[in-house]
């Protein structure tokens, strides 16, 4: 250890210095006050309105739209797409950020920026490339309808869709926090005897929980909200091929507006949990960061 | 790809297995369908295809609000951040936490609240109408939800590096007699100024590709307000296959072309950091 970390020495005028760094009172009122405003117009107002139109119609006509046939076959459409989606990237999130993180290899970094890419795709192309693929004059279009097996306008394209859109979510939580974890542990569990398995679950998966958490909720997030490539590849047939956001999209241009927002508003309070959650999980992550600082620091002390 | 030195810890071979195989079956494999399928175009129709002028005018819709919406997005951004980093107020946890709504609100139900809201007798767009401001199913309507879309990008990547930003800087500008203002321009702003490009960027980026919170409130007028994802919806629905990836492929190369740049900003902010500590 090089650095000195220097207390800062009491300052004799701490006014003088906070005039200094510091805005003036009314500078800092009115930035805060656009900010917040800006915030406001943008962010809560449409927030607001999603539940003032879903009880426009009171609050049985509220209940009615979601418990429709229609509706509950789309909610259980948007769950079961989430659940193959979402633990399909979540080995992929932590055998990519373990290879990545705990090893060096040449084209690291293009692995890293390919793992990224699915981001840098609209919604729009990312369901296309399934129907250039499966489609009926796709690559395997013409062989899986001789063999009768449907998978655009059906539920699978939507999965693979689905499972495109979110791949990289659980694995861009994971590189950048085992990266900075190191391998120490791992390797002194290893030479302690440890297994494989046995070190990843004991060692690395109590530093990484948090962030995989973290990963797995904004994963099921997308999952459960994805538009536009689930859209392309959907039938949009009501009943069968239909997830919750397509079905506000359908009901919305049938004028049924205050359906529409019913609909839209579950789809709002599952954002609001992972927002709720989302918070928690970093309020937990770095309370566990900073002890974990604490904890190093004698240690550091020692070795310098 | 080659390990280049031995390491005691085990899975090294399955991990990364299990990586290349999912991304090239997942990934690699379904975008290669839009390479394949254009080459099976001649250049001519191509070109004719992604320079059509109702595809030219879905561009021009496309990047121009993008950029618009980007641009309102850095300055607001930045300023949402300043005021999360450096200023308390109460609630203002809550207010960080709810800036990351666009990220989790899908954005079908964006696009349908952002619609009501801006329509002529909407919460917002009745007291714009009669100052002839029309919003909804205009230009002006898709930059509206392109701006809601793209928010957190900016405030996410700007809020880390004003976090970590040196008071000590600041404080010595100001004993060498910076205005505060100055200190803000020559000091504080070339130093964000990366995590700045790249937040536009990131916004830029996902603007042109945005579908669902724009398809409700464009109106989708070909020529006027059709985007770029619309248009080839438009022409996967008509079985033009070709047509579609074509247009693809353009948008394609732009957000590629986009990813790169901000991965070499961020590989150059990394370096001009680490260079500065050793």
């Amino acid at each position: 250890m090089t650095t000195i970390a220097v207390a800062r020495p009491a300052t004799t005028a701490p006014r003088a210095i906070e005039r200094a760094t510091g805005e003036a009172r009314w500078i800092r009122w009115t930035l805060t006050a656009v900010a917040l405003g800006f915030l406001a117009l943008t962010l809560v107002l449409p927030l607001i309105l999603v539940f003032h139109e879903a009880f426009a119609k009171g609050i049985s006509a509220y209940l009615d739209a979601i418990r429709e046939p229609d509706a509950l076959s789309a909610a259980r459409l948007t769950l079961l797409i989430a659940s193959i989606a979402v633990p399909i990237n979540l080995i992929f999130g932590v055998a990519a950020a373990w290879c990545i993180s705990k090893f060096e290899f040449r084209g690291k970094y293009l692995l890293i920026t390919l793992i990224d890419l699915p981001f840098a795709v609209s919604p729009v192309i990312s369901g296309m490339i399934f129907v250039l693929l499966f489609g009926m004059h796709g690559w395997f279009g013409p062989w899986l309808f001789d063999h009768d097996i449907k998978i655009i306008f059906a539920v699978p394209g939507m999965v693979l869709a689905t499972t495109f859109v979110t791949a990289p979510f659980i694995a861009r939580e994971l590189i950048p926090l085992m990266q900075e974890q190191g391998t120490e542990e791992e390797e002194a569990a290893i030479v302690l005897g440890a297994g494989g398995w046995q070190t990843f679950w004991r060692v690395t998966l109590p530093n990484i929980k948090w962030g995989l958490l973290y990963g797995l909720i904004l994963c099921n997030a997308r999952a459960m909200g994805e538009f536009g490539a689930v859209s392309v590849v959907s039938g949009h047939i009501r009943g069968e091929t239909n997830t919750l956001p397509l079905h506000v999209e359908i009901l919305y241009n049938e004028y049924a507006f205050a359906a529409s927002f019913a609909v839209a508003s579950v789809l709002t309070l599952l954002a609001l949990v992972t927002l709720a959650l989302k918070t928690l999980v970093e309020w937990r992550q770095r309370r566990a960061a900073g002890e974990q600082a604490d904890a190093d620091a004698p240690l550091e002390r020692i070795a310098a | 790809m080659r390990r280049s030195s031995r390491s005691v810890l085990p899975g090294f071979g399955v991990s990364l297995g299990i990586t290349c195989t999912y991304l090239s079956l997942m990934v690699l494999l379904p975008l290669a369908t839009i390479f394949t399928r254009t080459a099976d175009l001649s250049w001519d129709s191509f070109w004719g295809t992604v320079t059509n002028p109702r595809v030219l005018a879905s561009y021009r819709v496309t990047f121009g609000a993008s950029l618009v919406a980007a641009l309102v997005n850095t300055v607001f951004g930045l300023l949402v951040a300043w005021v999360l980093v450096r200023y308390r107020f109460p609630g203002r946890r809550l207010v960080d936490a709810i800036v990351d709504l666009p990220f989790a609100l899908p954005t079908a139900v964006a696009g349908i609240s952002l619609t009501t809201l801006y329509a002529s007798n909407g919460w917002v767009g009745r007291y714009l109408e009669p100052f002839g401001l029309k919003v909804a199913y205009t230009w002006v309507g898709i930059t509206v939800a392109l701006i809601f879309i793209g928010l957190p990008f900016v405030v996410r990547t700007v809020q880390p590096v004003l976090d970590d930003l040196e008071v000590d800087v600041e404080e010595a500008a100001a004993s060498l007699g910076a205005r505060r203002w100055q200190t803000f321009t020559r000091v504080v702003l070339p130093t964000i100024a990366p995590a700045l490009l790249t937040g536009f960027a990131l916004a830029f980026a996902r603007a042109i590709g945005e579908y669902g919170s724009v398809v409700f409130i464009s109106g989708n007028m070909p020529m006027k307000t059709e985007i770029v994802p619309l248009l080839i919806i438009t022409k996967l629905e008509q079985y033009d296959y070709a047509g579609a990836t074509a247009v693809a492929l353009v948008m394609l190369v732009a957000s590629f072309a986009l990813l790169l740049g901000i991965n070499l900003m961020q590989w150059a902010a990394r370096r001009r950091v680490g260079g500065a500590g050793v």
